[in-house]
């Protein structure tokens, strides 16, 4: 009896209750997910957990789906290890490490039929938890932090390491692997070194005492990641301001854009310092909120300096008067929006796509921004140094819309790279000598190139180029104006600007199939999620095409793509299906060829809400529905009809 | 307003300073503001200043908010690059601007509401920042260009052109700043140039944050019996408490002077400011003094005006002004050649072994 088998495994030596079903074996194509306390250090040991994966070669992400709390609430780190690359977040785990007893109940349900659940057998778990058809696997991890380690905090931060030796063991991780990494870790630190390898080795011989080790779903090492590396969007958006030139931020902290500044300020501090003076060739200002930052990258945008802002919708909303100002003025300026879930504070710590409409037209009047729509941190590196270009060539604000899940998560990329002849492109900036040469006087607004593009002056530079920026009514000469023809000839041309930004903004990624008749429309972290449905439709026997928008206004190639099927599903991570009204608004297509698939509870999507969304329009073979009830559970509501 | 142009041609009588130019150089387009309106007088304050410190026009940035105050950048040095931003937040435009470059004279105009009401936030961090501008509060007690509502600034008691008393608290920007730390802090009226010139002088070259709130009446809205921000009212009860002299740092300090009145305050580039007719009892350079000498000085009803504050510049070490603070280059970061800036590509390689 299942019940029984449990409750066995709680009194003494725990052994392993083989409830159900034995999975077929299944190797490197696996998920687990470990629920901890917030607080606890649990951190660290999962992201060695990660790293340990990774260095094996196996393609793996690591999410951390954390409360907005600082200590005592509940958190998670979801593992996915896939051989074949598909890292997206799924709803399917094959195992849960619930080191949690306030989520035992929600961690257990949320196990695959025929997983296992790993706890803490020191305590027993309560009755009311069975399920008979995983298997639980009691380590009594605080019995033995206790009788091996000293102090509270040091028994606490242990008792991670203990399961991740206990894991090691059931998956088959390379221990040699582990160890290396706790040496790089701990290089300077031996104390804590061997309390690591202590632990390590109490979960692991633990394990393969009492389990069948490993588990028929393991790892093998294999040679996915020679040329990856595993960073968060955050770390590489900031890597990608330092090598783009940027030496202005402003910024307000917010989760989840707070470790972007946090990582450029880290950059700057390695690589921008005056290796004589020590001092910086950099400026970082923590603004008093929100505006104050914004007006001081408009204003040290004006005054020549690549300068950004990172921060999150909360803080986009109070920029917006600024971002009117930038737009009319025509001051290149820098926005990163590391989306989070709203309206309002919403839940600050999970994921969603609910800017896009807003960023897209962010102020009153006629604004259109230029928006761009990185997937993961290699594209956030890219994107974030193409921004900087795009905003000085257009003179516009430009924004860089990511989200909590590919700012903050550990996503394996391909390794980023650097083009030393890369310069900035500052665009059409006039110099003194260019300027003391002028022959007539300067007009800050005029089309003299017929592209839209006026020419720019910067302050200080020379007498000749000064004018007044304004964000009230000027005419093409940088006059102030309230006449009607002067102004509208003005917006006009700024309207055209930005029209013909388009082309020049990243293409979307297309990938066509034969005999496709649907079209899979994505948008920015989705990516991962809809090219694991592509080819799980494939392995039904359903050819579909893929499209990710990764820019607005959009590229000349999105609107053939959309005429080119009878339906386009239009997959994206909030309520409103905000990309879906821009396509209708902005493109040609038809509404009705434009279906909505939405996901919006907070969390990564996974392929699992692409599946589901699309059986409710299409039949895509059996086995859909019931599983994703059952596996998306409480904790993730937001899936849309 | 007048639609006349300015005409073009230079006055042959016109005094040139040292860089050649005339006053004229220094100014800008026509005003459209009313006539009579304190901010006008404050812009051809602006203009002298200039022109006496023989600044190149085109060194500087002159920002504003939103405002007739916030019109007026217009008016003066039109071959400087100006912002008329939003309202309230010209301290963050000037803010990056100064970052950015720290080679520019930053000149920031501000109106009473502009500064305490909507930009309240703005004004005090910006103080606090220390960021090296000379930062002006065109004050009328009234929102001018949305027509005569009761600002921040409006005292208790004062009544608005149709009758209404205000009764809220005012906020008094110079308390404000000299609680917030702001190294140089004045207050003068539009109508004494000869007062006011002299702390702009001082102003623009002060390092660091200098705030000077002019009493600038709005001959429209806010200059009838019962303001106290009229022309009359601040005449009646103006008390000229210090009276301050910007002596550049190669002249001396004029020997017109009785020596017993001129006590000198060091600039850190030289200049120094000649203080006289101060009380007695009075140090400009005791900030906690200061604080209650013009709170007493309230209480007795009156406008206490001149270089009310002045902290002496630091003889070693870093300056605590923005850049001290941020320890940037001595070079404009704007200007920072791209090969110093980004690290290359044999970095990025070694950079992401920490990524593995
Ligand atoms: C966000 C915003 N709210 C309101 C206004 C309208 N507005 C323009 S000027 C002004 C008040 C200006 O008063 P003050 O700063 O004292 O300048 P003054 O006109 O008296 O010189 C207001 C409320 C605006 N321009 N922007
Ligand atoms: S309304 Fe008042 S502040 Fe505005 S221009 Fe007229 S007098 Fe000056
Ligand atoms: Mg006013």
């Amino acid at each position: 009896m299942a019940v029984d088998n449990r409750l066995s495994a709680i009194g003494g030596d725990a052994p392993a209750s083989t409830n159900g079903e034995r999975p077929a074996p299944r190797v490197n194509d696996l998920a687990f997910k470990i629920g901890t306390v917030n607080g606890t250090g649990s951190a660290s040991a999962n992201g060695l957990l990660r790293s340990a994966i990774f260095r094996m070669g196996i393609p793996v992400s690591g999410k951390n789906l954390f409360p907005s709390n600082i200590q005592g609430l509940p958190t998670w780190y979801e593992i996915r290890a896939n051989g074949d690359g598909h890292t997206a977040r799924t709803a399917r785990f094959d195992m849960v490490v619930a080191m949690n007893p306030a989520t035992y109940e929600r961690d257990v349900k949320e196990v695959t039929p025929g997983g296992w659940v790993m706890y803490d057998s020191s305590w027993p778990l309560p009755r009311d938890l069975d399920r008979n058809d995983v298997t639980f696997l009691g380590i009594p991890l605080a019995k033995m932090t206790v009788d091996n380690f000293k102090g509270s905090r040091v028994r606490i931060l242990m008792k991670n390491i203990c399961y991740v030796g206990a894991l090691a063991a059931l998956l088959d991780i390379d221990l040699d692997i582990v160890r290396t990494l706790l040496k790089e870790t701990f290089a300077a630190k031996a104390k804590l070194l061997d309390a690591n390898f202590l632990a390590i080795d109490l979960g692991y011989d633990y394990a393969r005492e009492h389990f069948d080790c490993p588990l028929p779903v393991r790892l093998a090492p294999m040679d996915g990641n020679e040329d990856s590396i595993v960073i968060d969007g955050n770390t590489a958006a900031a890597l990608g301001c330092v090598y783009a030139g940027a030496t202005v931020a402003a910024w307000y902290p917010i989760t989840p854009s707070t470790s972007l500044v946090d990582a450029f300020t880290g950059f700057c501090h390695q690589f921008r310092k005056d290796p004589e003076t020590g001092r910086n060739r950099f400026a970082i200002i923590q603004a008093e909120d929100e505006l104050a930052a914004a007006g001081m990258v408009i204003g040290a945008a004006w005054a020549g300096a690549r300068a950004f802002t990172s921060t999150s919708g909360a803080g986009l909303s109070l920029m917006s008067e600024f971002i009117g100002l930038a737009y009319y003025a025509e001051v290149p300026s820098v926005f990163f929006d590391v989306q989070r879930v709203g309206p309002s504070t919403g839940m600050p710590t999970r994921t969603q796509q609910g800017d896009i409409q807003f960023a897209a037209y962010a102020s009153h009047g006629d604004t259109r921004h230029i928006v761009i729509f990185p997937a993961n941190p290699h594209e956030c590196f890219d994107f974030a140094v193409g921004a900087f270009d795009l905003a000085e060539r257009f003179q516009t604000p430009v924004f860089v819309l990511t989200d909590l899940d590919i700012g903050m998560n550990d996503w394996v990329i391909p390794k980023l790279e650097w083009d030393d002849s890369y310069r900035p492109d500052r665009g059409k900036v006039l110099t003194a000598e260019e300027l003391e040469a002028a022959t007539g006087p300067f007009h800050r607004y005029l089309d003299v190139d017929g592209d839209g593009i006026p020419w720019r002056t910067l302050p200080g530079v020379h007498p000749n180029g000064a004018y007044l920026t304004r964000g009230s009514g000027h005419d093409r000469y940088g006059n102030y104006t309230e006449d009607s023809e002067p102004y509208a000839d003005v917006l006009a041309r700024v309207g055209r600007k930005i029209d013909g930004a388009a082309p020049h903004l990243p293409a979307p990624e297309i990938r066509l199939r034969d005999g496709a008749k649907i079209g899979l429309v994505t948008i920015g972290g989705c990516r991962g999620a809809v090219l694991e449905a592509v080819d799980e439709l494939v392995e039904r026997g359903i050819e579909a095409d893929y499209m990710r928008v990764r820019a607005f206004p959009f590229h000349p190639d999105i609107e053939p793509f959309l005429a080119a099927h009878e339906v386009n599903f239009v997959i994206e991570q909030n309520r409103d299906g905000q990309l879906r009204k821009l396509l209708i608004a902005e493109t040609d297509a038809e509404k009705a060829a434009l279906v909505s698939i939405r996901y919006y509870g907070g969390y990564p999507m996974s392929c699992h809400h692409v599946m589901d969304g699309l059986a409710r329009h299409i039949d895509i073979g059996a086995d859909s529905g019931p599983r994703e009830a059952a596996a998306l559970g409480a904790a993730a509501p937001g899936a849309a009809p | 307003m007048s639609y006349i142009k300015k005409p073009r041609v230079h006055h042959p009588g016109l005094t040139r300073n040292r860089l050649g130019l005339t006053r004229r150089d220094y100014e800008g387009t026509m005003s459209t503001l009313c006539a009579g309106c304190g901010h006008d007088s404050i812009t051809a304050a602006i203009i002298e200043a200039f022109w006496e410190l023989e600044i190149a026009p085109h060194e500087v940035a002159k920002t504003s908010g939103i405002g007739c105050s916030g019109k007026t950048p217009t008016y003066f040095l039109k071959e400087a690059h100006g912002f008329n931003g939003v309202h309230g937040r010209m301290p963050s435009i000037t803010t990056g601007a100064h970052a950015a470059n720290r080679e520019l004279v930053c000149i920031g105009v501000s109106g009473d509401g502009d500064s305490l009401s909507i930009g309240m936030g703005q004004f005090a961090h910006v103080v606090r920042r220390n960021v090296d501008m000379l930062y002006i509060i065109e004050n009328n007690g009234v929102y001018g260009l949305t027509k005569g509502q009761f600002s921040a600034s409006a005292d208790v008691g004062s009544t608005a052109k149709r009758g209404q008393v205000n009764r809220e608290h005012p906020i008094d920007s110079v308390l404000l700043s000299l609680n917030l730390g702001a190294g140089f802090v004045a207050r003068s009226f539009s109508g004494d140039k000869e007062q006011l010139v002299p702390i702009l002088k001082a102003g623009l070259r002060h390092r660091g944050f200098a705030l000077i709130d002019v009493i600038s009446p709005c001959v429209t809205f806010n200059d009838h019996r019962g303001s106290t921000k009229s022309y009359q009212y601040t005449r009646d009860n103006y008390n000229q408490l210090v009276y301050a002299d910007f002596v550049p740092p190669a002249e001396e300090i004029a020997a017109s002077f009785e020596a017993g009145d001129v006590r000198s305050v060091q600039m850190h580039d030289g200049s120094r400011i000649a203080f006289r007719k101060v009380p007695d009892d009075y140090d400009p350079t005791d900030r906690d003094q200061v604080y209650g000498y013009i709170r007493e000085r309230q209480r007795a009803g009156e406008v206490a005006t001149g270089l009310l504050y002045v902290e002496e510049a630091p003889q070693e070490g870093e300056h605590s002004d923005f850049h001290g603070l941020q320890a940037t280059v001595d070079e404009p970061l704007s200007s920072y050649p791209f090969e110093d800036l980004c690290p290359g590509a044999d970095t990025l390689e070694r950079l992401q072994e920490r990524f593995r």
